[in-house]
Parts: C-alpha cells; structure tokens; sequence
C-alpha cells in the first residue's frame, strides 16, 4: 500500500495482494512490531524490475487505491471503537507519536531505492515538495504537540530556545568536519567523471583509431588504401571531436559532407568542404546536394586529381556551389555522349527546381561545376 | 637556399621532422621548439622571419608563444584544427596566415615566402571562415562600418580563395594584379585582427584572448 511490500510478500508467495494486506493491517491493530516489520522489508526487500505487465497501471492503481483506502477505513474504524471501548489510550503521547511516526514516514518514503539515486540530482519538482512539505509538517505538529502537552505554549519557546543552543552547538562541532565531507565527495565526484571520460575516450580511439592502424600496417603495400583508410579515419575522429556526429539528413551541411566522405571513399581521393552558413534540407537543396555529389563523382572519376575543393555558401537568398579540380580538365566541344549525359543531368536537375549550373573547364586546367540557385532564377524559371 | 629563415614550432617531434624534410632547401631552418617556452627562447634568440606555429601546444598553445615573444618575425599558423575558434584566435593574436597540415609542399614555400614578405596567407578553411563571420547578418550591430565589414571586392577574392584558387588563379579571374590581390586579402586580415564584429569577438572570446 505504501511502498509495496504487500505485493512484492504476494508475489513471491504468489497469494493475492489482498490477503497480504489484510494480514499486514491487522497485525498493526494488534502489535507495533509489524510496522517495524514493514519498514524493514520496505527497506531491504529487492526493487521490482519493471516489466510488461505494468503497462495497465493505471487500472492496477486505481484498484490499489481502492484497497488502501478500505482498509485504511476499517483500520480507522477498528481504532475509533478501541479508543470507544477505552481499550487504547489517545490521551498522553499516543497521538503525537502517530503523528511522528507518519511524518518520518512520508518524508522516508522519498528515500527509498529508485530515488535514493537520484537523490543528488533530482530535488525538485511540485511532488517533491508537497511531500517534503506534508512530512516535516506532521513532525512539526508532533513535537509541539509534545512540547505542549505538559507545559503549554510556553514550553515552545523554552525548549525552542535549548534545541536552538543544542543546534548551534552541533553546527560549530560538526559543521567544518561536514564541510570538508562534502567537498571530499565532490572532489571524488569529479574524479570519477573524469575517469569515466578517459574511459570512454579510450573505448572510442580502441574501436576506431587503433582499428585503422592495424589496418594500415596490413594494407602498407597498397598507396590508395592506405589513403583511403587514414582519410576516412581522419574524417571520423574530426567529427567525433568536434561533436557533430549529425546524421546526413538533418542539415546541408550534413549532406554535402556526407556526400562528399562518400566519394573519398569509393574513388580513392580527397575532398576538401568548406561551408559558409547552413539551412535545414529542402526540396532545392536535396537538389543542390545531388547535383554536386554527381559533379563530385565526375571529377574524381574523370580529372585524375587528387584533390577536390567544395565551397558552398548559403545566403538568405541565394545558394552557390563550386564543386572544382585540377586535374585534366576537358574540351567542352568534344565529351563523348556518356559525359554529356551527365552534364545534362546536372544541369537538368538544378534547372527543375529553379537553379542554374555552369561548367568552366580546358584541357589541363581542371574542371569548375558551379551550381547556384536564388529566388530570382526561381521566379523566371 | 634563399636566406628566409625559419623556425618549426610544434609538439610532434615526428611531424617538425617532416616539415624539415620537406622544405629544408628551400628555406633556411634555424631552430625548432616543442612547447611554449623553448619556443620563446628560440624565437628571441634566433630572430627568424617565419615562425611556423602549432595552434595546439602543451602551456597554452601558439597564442600564448605569439604574446610572449619579441616582435619581429611573422607567423603562419600550421594545423590540424578545423574549428573556426582555434584559427580566427590565432590570428587575432598576431598570425598573418593559416594553412592545414596537409599542405603541400610546394604551397608550404610559397606560404612561408609570401608570409615572410609581410602578405598574409589564407587557406580556403580560413576564407569561409571570415566570410561567415563577416556574412551580412543584420542581428549584429555594425560598430565600425570600415573594420566589420568587407568590401566587394574583397568578399570576392575570399570566395575564390575559398574555391580553392590560389592568388595567380584569383588575379586572373577577377583581371587584377597578384599585387592587389595581396592587398585585398591583407587589408581582410587587418579586419580580422581588428573588428570587433560580434562573431568574432565570440570566438575569440571563447578562447578569452579579450
């Protein structure tokens, strides 16, 4: 009912949750060693793990609170005709002792396992509060009720004034000792973070770097390869380090570079990105990214460079991209159909959405793709 | 051998040694350092031309060996870094140039000569770079309309320096002299030096070089 002790003695004895309860509840009516019963279980009985059957809780709930409150009620019931009867004394500590107990235990009830982890960093939030506020409410009320019971409402202050005294006491005694508790166990804190970093840093240069050196050793006979392999685990670290492991659909910047890692890998060659501004993925420049992939795949193809520059610069109205060689270059006049096929490609792509690509090239002066879009070419085209 | 001379400025013992390689000959290396304070002592002992720095150095890094040495050689910033934070630090702190460590050599010569001239060196990195920083946002207010803004001319030489043209290729397409190519693109590292155009005061910032 209260931390689910009752159904975690059913479950394992595999009885209905009712008896449990039942059996708890009467036990309580008749000796206080089954509260401390309970609370020991509480805290020590193994969490639950979370399974699927769980997903009806809100029905499960519903008839949890049903049950706690009935039984709650015939306990209620049980202690008004005790009190009745004579039987059980209310008068003297009883009350306030109740009231003590309930407190701690709502306050208690904050602290056991799944929050105790938390506990660091989770102390906030509105249903925090109200129970923090319930419990050392009910154990404020208890210690009056204490206090005023044999001496009245004087008593508050007199014995308000020795805590006071006992507290400040307490503080100058304990409270540097404490301080340096605390900071000892930020200090260790820390030092576990920074060990868990190390370890992953490491766990990530294991798994990628040292990886490709093996690799590299074994493939030391085979230049483009070796290129190949250093560039893409050059690539990786990079971006691993800079924290941008995007993933290629979210950003133009993204994409272009992803385009870009995909044809240092497949033609053995370098491509060097470099990016002014960026935008989420549109229609155009889905376009734009295809088109310049395709000029990519021309030129490492066809130029025999080792190198390809990539400069793209987005603007608020309008988009370039150079996609530029140095490697052979070509007689415009005299592609044979398969790469005039492609250049028609390119253009017709950008054309479709609006853009333009022209291509400057002469045999041995490389080759320059230029693609650019803005919303003037739109509105013509 | 011309007379520029040259010291490496670097923490990989094994990469000084490949930069010596390749361009000893060509230039005259006088001295190499590994951290901050050898660096230092080299450079004011040697008075160099060039100083080929490391961004990334134990004690500081490149930053810290351009503020503490004495005025008079030029840097040229040499690294892996990408971050845009890294390489507008540096030059904020002094560097004429920024060119990755891939670089060939034959462009490496060219960028020590050119730097050692007193011009200044931009990589593509670097040319997107400054052109996004200086990209005509309005969210940032302009405090100096001469220092955090380029000019026509210039935002085109950096576009195709950023295209991957080297300064003859610029020239050409552009029908001006290399000399006043030079000029554009050292009149653009005045400005990344100087403005103080918010996004790079953010990223110099970062690296608490205000």
């Amino acid at each position: 009912m209260l931390a689910g002790v009752c159904a975690g003695i059913a479950e394992h004895l595999s009885i209905p949750v009712l008896w449990v309860r039942v059996v708890f509840a009467l036990g309580i009516l008749l000796n206080g060693v089954t509260v401390i019963a309970y609370a020991i279980l509480w805290r020590f009985m193994p969490l639950a793990t979370p399974t699927g059957q769980y997903q009806a809780s809100s029905e499960r709930r519903r008839n949890d609170l049903i049950q706690t409150a009935a039984i709650g009620s015939v306990l209620a019931g049980v202690a008004i005709f005790l009190v009745a009867n004579g039987t059980l004394d209310v008068s003297g500590y009883t009350v306030p002792v109740a009231l003590l107990v309930g407190g701690i235990a709502v306050v208690w009830r904050l602290v056991d396992d799944a929050t105790m982890n938390s506990w660091m960093t989770r102390t906030s939030g509105p249903g925090f509060l109200v129970r923090l506020a319930i419990g050392l409410g009910l154990v404020g009320l208890a210690i009056v009720s204490v206090v005023t019971f044999e001496r009245g409402f004087r008593g508050i202050l007199e014995i308000g004034a020795a805590f006071l005294i006992a507290f400040l006491g307490g503080v100058l005694l304990i409270g540097p000792w404490a301080m340096k508790l605390r900071s000892d166990l930020v200090a260790e804190r820390i030092s576990r973070a920074r060990i868990q970093e190390r370890a992953d840093v490491a766990d990530h240069l294991h798994d990628s770097v040292l990886q490709t050196l093996a690799l590299l050793q074994k493939n030391a006979h085979d230049p483009a390869y070796v290129v190949t392999a250093a560039r893409r685990q050059e690539r990786e670290l990079r971006s691993w380090l800079l924290g941008q492991e995007a993933d290629s659909g979210s950003s133009f910047g993204a994409a272009i570079r992803s385009a870009a890692a995909e044809v240092e890998d497949t033609y053995h060659v370098s491509v060097e990105v470099v990016l002014v501004g960026d935008a989420a993925m549109n229609d155009v420049l889905t376009t734009i990214v295809a088109a310049a992939r395709e000029a990519l795949v021309n030129a490492a193809k066809h130029s025999q460079a080792l190198t390809i520059d990539v400069f793209a610069e987005l603007q608020p109205t309008r988009i370039d991209v150079f996609v530029r060689d140095r490697g052979q270059g070509f007689d415009p006049e005299k592609v044979d159909a398969s790469r005039r096929g492609i250049d028609e490609s390119i253009k017709a792509r950008m054309k479709r959405h609006g853009g333009e690509a022209s291509i400057q090239t002469a045999i041995g002066e490389g080759t320059e793709v230029h693609l650019s879009w803005s919303n003037e070419t739109r509105e013509e085209a | 051998m011309t007379n520029t001379s040259v010291v490496i400025v670097d923490d990989h013992a094994m990469f000084r040694a490949g930069v010596r390689a390749e361009i000893e000959g060509r230039v005259s290396i006088v001295g190499e350092a590994g951290d901050v304070e050898d660096a230092v002592a080299v450079i004011n002992e040697t008075h160099p031309d060039v100083v080929l720095l490391d961004v990334h150095m134990p004690g500081g890094g490149g930053v810290e060996v351009i503020r503490k040495s004495q005025a008079g050689p030029h840097f040229l910033a040499l690294s892996v870094s990408d971050a845009a934070d890294d390489v507008i630090a540096i030059i904020r702190a002094g560097a004429r140039g920024y060119v990755t460590k891939n670089i060939e050599s034959d462009a490496l010569c060219d960028a020590i000569e050119r730097v050692a001239g007193g011009d200044a060196v931009f990589s593509p990195r670097l040319a997107g770079f400054v052109l996004d920083a200086f990209a005509g946002r309005m969210d940032a207010p302009v405090v100096d309309e001469e220092l955090d803004s380029l000019s026509e001319r210039e935002q085109e030489v950096m576009r195709l320096i950023a295209r991957g043209y080297a300064y003859k290729e610029v020239a050409k397409e552009l029908f001006i002299s290399v000399k006043t190519v030079e000029s554009h693109v050292s009149s653009v590292l005045r400005k990344l030096q100087l403005s103080n155009r918010y996004e790079l005061a953010r990223w110099a910032s970062d690296r608490r070089l205000i």
